[in-house]
Protein backbone atom coordinates (compact mmCIF):
# COMPACT_ATOMS: atom_id res chain seq x y z
CA UNK A 1 0.00 0.00 0.00
CA UNK A 2 1.52 3.14 -1.23
CA UNK A 3 1.90 6.21 1.28
CA UNK A 4 -0.83 8.15 -0.56
CA UNK A 5 -2.80 5.05 -0.47
CA UNK A 6 -2.49 5.32 3.44
CA UNK A 7 -3.00 8.97 4.05
CA UNK A 8 -6.10 8.72 1.46
CA UNK A 9 -7.65 6.09 4.04
CA UNK A 10 -6.52 7.72 7.09
CA UNK A 11 -7.62 11.25 6.36
CA UNK A 12 -10.60 11.13 3.46
CA UNK A 13 -11.44 14.76 4.42
CA UNK A 14 -7.80 16.10 3.12
CA UNK A 15 -4.47 16.00 3.86
CA UNK A 16 -1.38 17.93 2.76
CA UNK A 17 1.65 16.37 2.97
CA UNK A 18 4.86 16.62 1.65
CA UNK A 19 7.70 13.43 1.59
CA UNK A 20 11.60 14.73 0.88
CA UNK A 21 14.60 12.66 1.69
CA UNK A 22 11.67 10.16 3.13
CA UNK A 23 10.38 12.18 5.73
CA UNK A 24 7.08 12.87 5.66
CA UNK A 25 5.81 16.47 7.16
CA UNK A 26 2.05 18.16 6.82
CA UNK A 27 -1.20 18.34 8.22
CA UNK A 28 -4.40 16.79 8.06
CA UNK A 29 -8.23 16.65 8.67
CA UNK A 30 -9.83 15.00 10.95
CA UNK A 31 -13.40 15.12 12.54
CA UNK A 32 -11.56 16.43 15.72
CA UNK A 33 -9.95 19.09 13.94
CA UNK A 34 -6.53 19.70 11.98
CA UNK A 35 -3.75 16.84 12.77
CA UNK A 36 0.13 17.26 12.29
CA UNK A 37 1.37 14.43 10.63
CA UNK A 38 5.05 13.58 10.28
CA UNK A 39 7.42 10.32 10.44
CA UNK A 40 9.16 8.11 7.51
CA UNK A 41 8.20 5.73 4.54
CA UNK A 42 10.19 4.10 2.47
CA UNK A 43 11.68 1.85 5.06
CA UNK A 44 14.07 4.58 5.86
CA UNK A 45 17.20 3.99 7.46
CA UNK A 46 16.83 6.97 9.98
CA UNK A 47 20.18 9.03 10.10
CA UNK A 48 20.93 12.93 11.64
CA UNK A 49 19.20 14.78 8.82
CA UNK A 50 15.86 13.01 9.26
CA UNK A 51 16.05 12.64 12.63
CA UNK A 52 16.65 16.46 12.65
CA UNK A 53 13.59 17.38 9.81
CA UNK A 54 11.34 15.24 11.93
CA UNK A 55 12.59 17.48 15.29
CA UNK A 56 12.32 20.66 13.62
CA UNK A 57 8.80 19.88 12.64
CA UNK A 58 7.82 18.98 16.06
CA UNK A 59 9.46 22.20 17.49
CA UNK A 60 7.43 24.27 14.55
CA UNK A 61 4.10 22.47 15.32
CA UNK A 62 4.76 23.20 19.42
CA UNK A 63 5.44 26.32 18.28
CA UNK A 64 2.85 27.44 15.83
CA UNK A 65 -0.53 25.29 16.66
CA UNK A 66 0.31 24.75 20.60
CA UNK A 67 -2.14 21.64 21.00
CA UNK A 68 -2.23 20.08 18.12
CA UNK A 69 -2.15 16.51 18.24
CA UNK A 70 0.64 14.69 16.80
CA UNK A 71 0.05 11.64 13.62
CA UNK A 72 3.08 9.74 13.63
CA UNK A 73 3.37 7.46 10.81
CA UNK A 74 6.20 4.73 11.22
CA UNK A 75 8.25 2.43 8.27
CA UNK A 76 11.76 2.67 9.13
CA UNK A 77 14.15 -0.21 9.13
CA UNK A 78 16.14 1.31 11.61
CA UNK A 79 19.70 3.36 12.15
CA UNK A 80 21.49 4.59 9.29
CA UNK A 81 24.26 1.91 9.41
CA UNK A 82 27.62 4.11 8.77
CA UNK A 83 30.84 5.22 10.09
CA UNK A 84 30.26 8.54 9.58
CA UNK A 85 26.87 8.78 11.18
CA UNK A 86 28.36 7.28 14.38
CA UNK A 87 31.31 9.68 13.83
CA UNK A 88 29.05 12.87 14.71
CA UNK A 89 27.05 10.53 17.65
CA UNK A 90 23.47 9.45 15.57
CA UNK A 91 22.55 8.11 19.47
CA UNK A 92 22.31 12.27 20.46
CA UNK A 93 20.44 12.97 16.81
CA UNK A 94 17.71 10.30 17.91
CA UNK A 95 17.66 11.38 21.40
CA UNK A 96 17.60 14.98 20.65
CA UNK A 97 14.25 13.77 18.54
CA UNK A 98 12.71 11.83 21.38
CA UNK A 99 13.49 14.64 23.58
CA UNK A 100 11.48 16.91 21.14
CA UNK A 101 8.32 14.26 21.30
CA UNK A 102 9.03 14.18 24.43
CA UNK A 103 8.07 18.00 25.18
CA UNK A 104 5.25 18.10 22.83
CA UNK A 105 3.76 15.54 25.26
CA UNK A 106 4.68 18.06 28.04
CA UNK A 107 2.98 20.83 26.36
CA UNK A 108 -0.46 19.39 25.97
CA UNK A 109 0.03 17.66 22.32
CA UNK A 110 -1.39 14.12 22.27
CA UNK A 111 0.13 11.93 19.97
CA UNK A 112 0.06 8.07 18.70
CA UNK A 113 2.07 6.47 16.30
CA UNK A 114 0.71 3.99 13.51
CA UNK A 115 3.57 1.38 11.95
CA UNK A 116 2.79 1.25 8.17
CA UNK A 117 5.14 -1.19 7.19
CA UNK A 118 8.03 -1.60 9.59
CA UNK A 119 9.18 -0.24 13.11
CA UNK A 120 12.86 -1.84 13.89
CA UNK A 121 15.04 -0.95 16.76
CA UNK A 122 16.67 2.55 17.29
CA UNK A 123 14.24 4.17 14.06
CA UNK A 124 10.99 2.81 16.41
CA UNK A 125 12.67 4.05 19.61
CA UNK A 126 13.50 7.39 18.44
CA UNK A 127 9.64 8.56 17.74
CA UNK A 128 7.44 6.04 17.32
CA UNK A 129 7.68 4.38 21.38
CA UNK A 130 7.75 7.99 22.24
CA UNK A 131 3.90 8.77 21.05
CA UNK A 132 1.52 8.57 24.24
CA UNK A 133 0.19 4.92 22.30
CA UNK A 134 1.29 3.39 19.04
CA UNK A 135 -0.46 1.33 16.71
CA UNK A 136 0.46 -1.04 13.72
CA UNK A 137 -1.25 -2.62 10.44
CA UNK A 138 -1.61 -5.89 10.35
CA UNK A 139 0.90 -6.60 7.71
CA UNK A 140 3.67 -4.29 9.73
CA UNK A 141 7.10 -5.91 10.44
CA UNK A 142 8.12 -4.97 14.43
CA UNK A 143 11.37 -6.04 15.11
CA UNK A 144 14.70 -5.17 17.13
CA UNK A 145 17.38 -6.58 14.72
CA UNK A 146 18.24 -8.43 11.18
CA UNK A 147 18.91 -11.86 12.52
CA UNK A 148 22.08 -12.34 10.55
CA UNK A 149 23.63 -9.51 12.67
CA UNK A 150 21.81 -10.94 15.88
CA UNK A 151 22.99 -13.86 15.12
CA UNK A 152 26.82 -12.15 15.26
CA UNK A 153 26.44 -10.59 18.56
CA UNK A 154 24.64 -13.27 20.41
CA UNK A 155 27.20 -15.89 18.89
CA UNK A 156 23.73 -18.02 18.51
CA UNK A 157 23.37 -20.00 15.23
CA UNK A 158 21.24 -18.27 12.52
CA UNK A 159 19.34 -21.33 12.30
CA UNK A 160 18.64 -21.66 16.16
CA UNK A 161 17.72 -17.71 16.10
CA UNK A 162 15.18 -18.69 12.98
CA UNK A 163 13.53 -21.54 15.21
CA UNK A 164 13.28 -19.30 18.54
CA UNK A 165 11.80 -16.32 16.85
CA UNK A 166 9.49 -18.67 15.67
CA UNK A 167 7.96 -19.78 18.81
CA UNK A 168 9.19 -17.09 21.41
CA UNK A 169 6.98 -14.41 22.33
CA UNK A 170 9.34 -12.14 24.59
CA UNK A 171 11.45 -13.03 21.08
CA UNK A 172 9.63 -13.03 17.97
CA UNK A 173 9.20 -10.37 15.70
CA UNK A 174 5.94 -9.64 14.68
CA UNK A 175 3.11 -6.72 15.52
CA UNK A 176 1.22 -9.53 17.21
CA UNK A 177 4.02 -9.81 20.32
CA UNK A 178 4.21 -5.85 20.85
CA UNK A 179 1.03 -5.77 21.74
CA UNK A 180 1.30 -8.71 24.04
CA UNK A 181 4.22 -6.99 25.62
CA UNK A 182 2.44 -3.58 25.88
CA UNK A 183 5.00 -1.91 22.97
CA UNK A 184 1.48 -1.74 20.89
CA UNK A 185 -1.28 -0.39 21.71
CA UNK A 186 -3.70 -3.02 19.00
CA UNK A 187 -3.06 -3.74 15.32
CA UNK A 188 -5.20 -2.23 12.83
CA UNK A 189 -6.77 -4.67 9.96
CA UNK A 190 -6.41 -1.96 7.69
CA UNK A 191 -5.65 2.08 7.44
CA UNK A 192 -9.11 3.44 8.40
CA UNK A 193 -10.60 7.10 8.85
CA UNK A 194 -12.72 5.25 11.92
CA UNK A 195 -9.82 3.83 13.85
CA UNK A 196 -7.80 6.70 13.12
CA UNK A 197 -10.64 8.91 14.85
CA UNK A 198 -11.24 6.45 17.98
CA UNK A 199 -7.29 6.37 18.20
CA UNK A 200 -6.88 10.28 18.13
CA UNK A 201 -10.13 10.76 20.23
CA UNK A 202 -8.97 8.18 23.17
CA UNK A 203 -5.46 10.05 22.84
CA UNK A 204 -6.98 13.60 23.46
CA UNK A 205 -8.97 12.66 26.31
CA UNK A 206 -6.59 10.84 28.42
CA UNK A 207 -5.07 13.38 30.37
CA UNK A 208 -2.43 13.46 32.01
CA UNK A 209 -0.34 11.20 29.96
CA UNK A 210 1.61 8.37 32.16
CA UNK A 211 3.75 5.24 30.67
CA UNK A 212 1.04 2.31 31.07
CA UNK A 213 3.10 -0.35 29.07
CA UNK A 214 3.89 -2.07 31.54
CA UNK A 215 0.56 -2.59 32.99
CA UNK A 216 -0.36 -3.35 29.44
CA UNK A 217 2.22 -6.01 29.32
CA UNK A 218 0.94 -7.74 32.31
CA UNK A 219 -3.14 -7.69 31.58
CA UNK A 220 -2.07 -9.31 28.04
CA UNK A 221 -0.30 -12.14 29.44
CA UNK A 222 3.12 -10.88 27.45
CA UNK A 223 5.20 -9.29 30.04
CA UNK A 224 4.73 -10.78 33.57
CA UNK A 225 7.60 -9.59 35.15
CA UNK A 226 8.56 -5.49 34.67
CA UNK A 227 5.48 -4.26 36.28
CA UNK A 228 5.74 -6.21 39.62
CA UNK A 229 9.51 -5.78 39.68
CA UNK A 230 9.20 -1.96 38.95
CA UNK A 231 6.30 -1.54 41.69
CA UNK A 232 8.67 -3.32 43.72
CA UNK A 233 11.50 -1.19 43.17
CA UNK A 234 9.53 1.89 43.88
CA UNK A 235 8.05 0.24 47.25
CA UNK A 236 11.00 -1.22 48.74
CA UNK A 237 11.53 0.63 52.21
CA UNK A 238 15.35 0.91 52.95
CA UNK A 239 16.79 0.59 56.07
CA UNK A 240 19.22 3.10 57.50
CA UNK B 1 43.89 14.20 38.11
CA UNK B 2 46.74 12.20 37.48
CA UNK B 3 46.81 9.33 39.85
CA UNK B 4 49.86 7.05 39.88
CA UNK B 5 49.60 3.82 38.46
CA UNK B 6 49.63 2.06 41.80
CA UNK B 7 46.99 4.16 43.60
CA UNK B 8 44.37 3.84 40.82
CA UNK B 9 41.31 1.75 40.64
CA UNK B 10 40.29 1.08 36.97
CA UNK B 11 36.87 1.85 36.13
CA UNK B 12 36.78 -0.22 32.82
CA UNK B 13 37.89 -3.33 35.08
CA UNK B 14 35.41 -3.01 37.79
CA UNK B 15 32.71 -4.72 38.37
CA UNK B 16 29.29 -2.97 38.43
CA UNK B 17 29.11 -3.35 42.66
CA UNK B 18 33.10 -2.03 43.15
CA UNK B 19 32.18 1.17 40.89
CA UNK B 20 29.05 1.95 43.27
CA UNK B 21 31.34 1.68 46.80
CA UNK B 22 34.22 3.26 44.73
CA UNK B 23 31.91 6.28 43.42
CA UNK B 24 29.70 6.62 46.46
CA UNK B 25 30.68 7.89 50.40
CA UNK B 26 32.25 4.78 51.73
CA UNK B 27 29.40 2.39 53.30
CA UNK B 28 26.80 4.59 52.15
CA UNK B 29 24.92 2.33 49.06
CA UNK B 30 21.75 0.58 50.25
CA UNK B 31 21.00 -1.72 47.71
CA UNK B 32 17.53 -2.18 46.06
CA UNK B 33 16.17 -5.48 45.14
CA UNK B 34 19.46 -7.22 46.25
CA UNK B 35 20.30 -10.50 44.93
CA UNK B 36 18.91 -12.54 47.99
CA UNK B 37 15.49 -10.78 47.28
CA UNK B 38 15.10 -11.40 43.64
CA UNK B 39 14.87 -13.89 40.70
CA UNK B 40 17.31 -14.21 37.35
CA UNK B 41 16.13 -14.12 34.02
CA UNK B 42 13.58 -16.84 33.37
CA UNK B 43 13.94 -15.80 29.78
CA UNK B 44 17.78 -16.59 29.52
CA UNK B 45 16.91 -19.93 31.47
CA UNK B 46 14.95 -21.14 28.93
CA UNK B 47 17.73 -20.56 26.22
CA UNK B 48 19.84 -22.10 28.49
CA UNK B 49 21.65 -19.65 29.76
CA UNK B 50 23.50 -18.67 32.81
CA UNK B 51 20.91 -15.91 34.86
CA UNK B 52 22.11 -13.50 37.60
CA UNK B 53 19.63 -12.59 40.56
CA UNK B 54 20.53 -9.37 39.89
CA UNK B 55 20.06 -9.45 35.44
CA UNK B 56 22.95 -7.67 35.46
CA UNK B 57 22.19 -4.07 37.23
CA UNK B 58 22.61 -3.33 40.66
CA UNK B 59 20.69 -0.27 41.86
CA UNK B 60 20.34 1.66 45.18
CA UNK B 61 20.50 4.41 47.54
CA UNK B 62 23.48 6.43 48.76
CA UNK B 63 25.63 9.47 49.50
CA UNK B 64 27.68 11.42 46.70
CA UNK B 65 29.49 13.87 48.83
CA UNK B 66 26.85 13.60 51.61
CA UNK B 67 23.82 14.44 49.17
CA UNK B 68 21.26 11.82 48.98
CA UNK B 69 21.31 10.24 45.37
CA UNK B 70 20.18 7.25 43.96
CA UNK B 71 22.32 4.71 41.73
CA UNK B 72 21.95 2.43 38.59
CA UNK B 73 25.12 0.61 37.90
CA UNK B 74 24.95 -2.02 34.62
CA UNK B 75 27.25 -5.06 35.09
CA UNK B 76 28.41 -5.23 31.46
CA UNK B 77 30.60 -8.57 32.37
CA UNK B 78 26.89 -10.07 32.47
CA UNK B 79 25.70 -10.51 29.01
CA UNK B 80 27.17 -7.47 27.94
CA UNK B 81 25.25 -4.98 29.97
CA UNK B 82 22.26 -5.58 27.76
CA UNK B 83 18.60 -4.85 29.12
CA UNK B 84 16.46 -7.72 29.33
CA UNK B 85 12.69 -7.12 31.28
CA UNK B 86 13.88 -7.55 34.88
CA UNK B 87 16.68 -5.44 34.56
CA UNK B 88 15.28 -2.81 32.50
CA UNK B 89 12.31 -3.04 35.14
CA UNK B 90 14.65 -2.17 37.74
CA UNK B 91 15.87 0.74 36.45
CA UNK B 92 12.35 2.33 35.52
CA UNK B 93 11.51 1.67 38.86
CA UNK B 94 14.47 3.51 40.12
CA UNK B 95 13.64 6.51 37.94
CA UNK B 96 10.22 6.69 39.07
CA UNK B 97 10.93 6.64 42.27
CA UNK B 98 13.13 9.32 41.85
CA UNK B 99 10.28 11.12 40.88
CA UNK B 100 8.86 10.91 43.98
CA UNK B 101 11.58 10.98 47.04
CA UNK B 102 13.72 13.29 44.55
CA UNK B 103 17.41 12.44 45.69
CA UNK B 104 20.06 15.20 44.64
CA UNK B 105 21.13 13.05 41.25
CA UNK B 106 20.39 9.77 39.78
CA UNK B 107 23.34 8.30 38.97
CA UNK B 108 23.44 6.30 35.77
CA UNK B 109 26.73 4.14 35.54
CA UNK B 110 25.85 2.59 31.95
CA UNK B 111 27.89 -0.54 30.68
CA UNK B 112 25.76 -1.66 28.05
CA UNK B 113 25.39 -2.99 24.51
CA UNK B 114 22.06 -2.07 24.61
CA UNK B 115 18.58 -4.61 24.02
CA UNK B 116 19.31 -8.31 25.15
CA UNK B 117 18.82 -9.92 21.91
CA UNK B 118 17.69 -12.99 23.66
CA UNK B 119 14.94 -10.69 25.32
CA UNK B 120 14.55 -8.44 22.48
CA UNK B 121 10.98 -7.11 22.45
CA UNK B 122 11.06 -6.76 26.30
CA UNK B 123 14.09 -4.75 25.67
CA UNK B 124 13.46 -2.77 23.18
CA UNK B 125 10.25 -1.65 24.97
CA UNK B 126 11.97 -1.83 28.20
CA UNK B 127 14.81 1.27 26.70
CA UNK B 128 11.45 2.94 25.45
CA UNK B 129 10.14 3.09 29.36
CA UNK B 130 13.71 4.25 30.87
CA UNK B 131 13.85 6.85 28.08
CA UNK B 132 10.78 8.01 29.56
CA UNK B 133 11.66 7.76 33.06
CA UNK B 134 14.73 9.76 32.40
CA UNK B 135 12.74 12.21 30.98
CA UNK B 136 10.20 12.18 33.62
CA UNK B 137 13.22 12.00 36.40
CA UNK B 138 14.69 15.48 34.57
CA UNK B 139 11.33 16.92 34.04
CA UNK B 140 10.73 16.61 37.67
CA UNK B 141 13.89 18.91 38.79
CA UNK B 142 16.10 15.64 39.25
CA UNK B 143 19.45 15.29 37.58
CA UNK B 144 20.23 11.74 35.34
CA UNK B 145 24.12 11.69 35.08
CA UNK B 146 25.66 9.10 32.70
CA UNK B 147 28.80 7.50 33.75
CA UNK B 148 30.37 5.87 30.62
CA UNK B 149 33.34 4.01 31.08
CA UNK B 150 32.78 0.16 30.99
CA UNK B 151 34.19 -2.76 28.72
CA UNK B 152 30.93 -2.40 26.69
CA UNK B 153 30.14 1.31 26.43
CA UNK B 154 26.84 3.13 26.07
CA UNK B 155 25.43 1.51 22.54
CA UNK B 156 22.09 0.98 21.11
CA UNK B 157 19.17 1.79 23.16
CA UNK B 158 21.54 2.67 26.15
CA UNK B 159 23.64 5.21 23.64
CA UNK B 160 19.93 7.03 23.21
CA UNK B 161 19.73 7.01 26.72
CA UNK B 162 22.57 7.85 27.71
CA UNK B 163 22.33 11.56 25.32
CA UNK B 164 18.84 11.92 27.34
CA UNK B 165 20.66 12.37 30.33
CA UNK B 166 21.63 15.32 31.77
CA UNK B 167 25.18 14.95 30.82
CA UNK B 168 27.89 12.42 30.38
CA UNK B 169 31.12 12.15 31.64
CA UNK B 170 33.55 9.60 30.08
CA UNK B 171 36.74 7.98 30.96
CA UNK B 172 39.25 7.95 27.44
CA UNK B 173 38.44 3.99 27.59
CA UNK B 174 34.12 4.65 27.60
CA UNK B 175 32.92 4.52 24.02
CA UNK B 176 29.22 6.00 22.93
CA UNK B 177 27.60 5.09 19.92
CA UNK B 178 24.55 3.78 18.25
CA UNK B 179 25.52 0.74 16.32
CA UNK B 180 28.00 -1.08 17.25
CA UNK B 181 30.92 -1.11 14.81
CA UNK B 182 30.34 -5.03 14.29
CA UNK B 183 26.75 -4.51 13.45
CA UNK B 184 27.95 -1.99 10.81
CA UNK B 185 30.43 -4.07 9.32
CA UNK B 186 28.23 -7.06 9.10
CA UNK B 187 25.52 -5.30 7.11
CA UNK B 188 27.06 -2.78 5.49
CA UNK B 189 30.76 -4.30 4.94
CA UNK B 190 34.16 -4.19 6.24
CA UNK B 191 35.13 -0.98 4.05
CA UNK B 192 32.27 0.46 5.94
CA UNK B 193 33.47 0.09 9.00
CA UNK B 194 36.79 -2.25 10.18
CA UNK B 195 35.21 -3.74 13.97
CA UNK B 196 38.57 -5.07 14.27
CA UNK B 197 40.36 -1.84 13.98
CA UNK B 198 40.69 -1.30 17.13
CA UNK B 199 42.01 2.31 16.71
CA UNK B 200 39.66 3.18 14.07
CA UNK B 201 36.58 2.46 16.76
CA UNK B 202 38.31 4.63 19.04
CA UNK B 203 38.45 7.70 17.07
CA UNK B 204 34.60 7.07 16.06
CA UNK B 205 33.12 6.58 19.37
CA UNK B 206 35.99 6.89 22.19
CA UNK B 207 35.68 9.20 24.98
CA UNK B 208 38.41 11.57 23.66
CA UNK B 209 36.37 12.04 20.69
CA UNK B 210 33.10 12.39 22.09
CA UNK B 211 34.71 14.98 24.62
CA UNK B 212 36.21 16.99 21.63
CA UNK B 213 32.98 17.39 19.91
CA UNK B 214 30.97 18.06 23.08
CA UNK B 215 28.89 14.74 22.98
CA UNK B 216 30.08 14.60 26.81
CA UNK B 217 30.74 16.91 29.67
CA UNK B 218 33.37 15.80 30.76
CA UNK B 219 36.53 13.60 30.30
CA UNK B 220 37.88 11.53 33.34
CA UNK B 221 40.81 9.28 34.13
CA UNK B 222 39.66 5.71 34.11
CA UNK B 223 39.72 5.72 37.55
CA UNK B 224 36.98 5.32 40.62
CA UNK B 225 38.35 8.10 42.44
CA UNK B 226 38.06 10.23 39.04
CA UNK B 227 34.79 9.70 38.64
CA UNK B 228 33.57 10.39 41.95
CA UNK B 229 35.65 13.67 42.29
CA UNK B 230 33.85 14.44 38.28
CA UNK B 231 30.09 13.52 39.24
CA UNK B 232 30.30 15.64 42.55
CA UNK B 233 31.91 18.65 40.45
CA UNK B 234 29.58 18.09 37.90
CA UNK B 235 26.48 18.14 40.20
CA UNK B 236 28.07 20.63 42.40
CA UNK B 237 27.74 23.50 39.13
CA UNK B 238 24.59 22.18 37.70
CA UNK B 239 20.85 23.24 37.90
CA UNK B 240 19.10 21.07 35.96
CA UNK B 241 16.57 22.96 33.45
CA UNK B 242 13.12 22.81 33.06
CA UNK B 243 12.29 21.13 29.70
CA UNK B 244 11.89 23.45 27.17
CA UNK B 245 11.16 25.09 23.57
CA UNK B 246 13.76 27.65 23.83
CA UNK B 247 16.30 24.53 24.77
CA UNK B 248 15.43 22.33 22.36
CA UNK B 249 15.98 24.83 19.63
CA UNK B 250 18.94 25.73 20.55
CA UNK B 251 20.08 21.76 20.22
CA UNK B 252 18.40 22.13 16.84
CA UNK B 253 20.68 24.68 15.82
CA UNK B 254 23.71 23.42 17.13
CA UNK B 255 23.09 19.65 15.58
CA UNK B 256 21.96 21.08 12.06
CA UNK B 257 25.54 23.26 12.00
CA UNK B 258 27.60 20.27 13.20
CA UNK B 259 26.04 18.22 10.19
CA UNK B 260 26.69 20.31 8.28
CA UNK B 261 30.35 21.18 8.99
CA UNK B 262 31.23 17.58 9.62
CA UNK B 263 28.51 15.63 7.73
CA UNK B 264 31.02 14.00 5.02
CA UNK B 265 33.94 13.48 7.37
CA UNK B 266 34.54 9.09 7.75
CA UNK B 267 37.41 9.43 11.00
CA UNK B 268 38.41 11.10 14.02
CA UNK B 269 41.27 12.51 12.37
CA UNK B 270 39.46 14.35 9.95
CA UNK B 271 36.87 15.96 12.37
CA UNK B 272 39.82 17.25 14.66
CA UNK B 273 41.63 18.79 11.80
CA UNK B 274 38.77 20.43 10.90
CA UNK B 275 37.81 21.27 14.82
CA UNK B 276 41.02 23.63 14.73
CA UNK B 277 43.44 20.53 16.25
CA UNK B 278 46.71 20.99 14.07
CA UNK B 279 48.27 17.69 15.08
CA UNK B 280 45.44 15.31 15.14
CA UNK B 281 47.57 12.68 14.58
CA UNK B 282 48.65 13.11 18.24
CA UNK B 283 45.48 13.02 20.01
CA UNK B 284 45.53 9.14 20.82
CA UNK B 285 48.57 10.17 22.54
CA UNK B 286 47.64 12.69 24.93
CA UNK B 287 46.93 12.16 28.58
CA UNK B 288 43.29 13.10 29.74
CA UNK B 289 44.83 16.74 31.31
CA UNK B 290 46.50 17.36 28.05
CA UNK B 291 43.54 17.03 25.93
CA UNK B 292 41.05 18.85 28.45
CA UNK B 293 43.60 22.02 27.87
CA UNK B 294 43.78 21.11 23.92
CA UNK B 295 39.58 21.42 23.62
CA UNK B 296 39.93 24.54 25.92
CA UNK B 297 42.22 26.03 22.82
CA UNK B 298 40.30 25.14 20.22
CA UNK B 299 38.46 27.98 18.25
CA UNK B 300 34.88 28.13 18.99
Amino acid sequence: MSLNDILDSLFPAGHAVDVANSVITGQAQTAQGPVAVLGTTDAAAIDHAMALALADFILDTVEQHPGRPLVFLVDTSGQALSRSQELLCLNGSLAHLASCVDLARRQGHASFSLVTANAVSGGFLSFGLMADKAYALADAQVRVMDLRAMARVTKIAHERLVELAASSPIFAPGAESYVRMGGIEAIWPAASAELLERALLAAVQTTPVTDQRMGCGLSRGGRQLAAGVAKMVQNTVLGA
Amino acid sequence: MNPSLATRHSWFEATARARINGLLDAGSFREILPPAEAQPSPHLAQLDLPGAFDDGVVIGCGRLAGKAVFVAAQEGQFMGGAVGEIHGAKIVGLLRRAVKEKPAAVLFLIDSGGVRLHEANAGLIAISEIMRAVLDARAAGVPVVALVGGSCGAFGGMGIVAKLCSAILMSEEGRLALSGPEVIETVAGVEEFDAKDRALVWRVTGGKHRYLMGDCAMLVEDDLAAFRTGATEFLAGWTEPAPSLAGLRTRQRALKNRLAAYGALRDGLDVWAALGVTQPESVPLLDRDSLVALKEGLPT
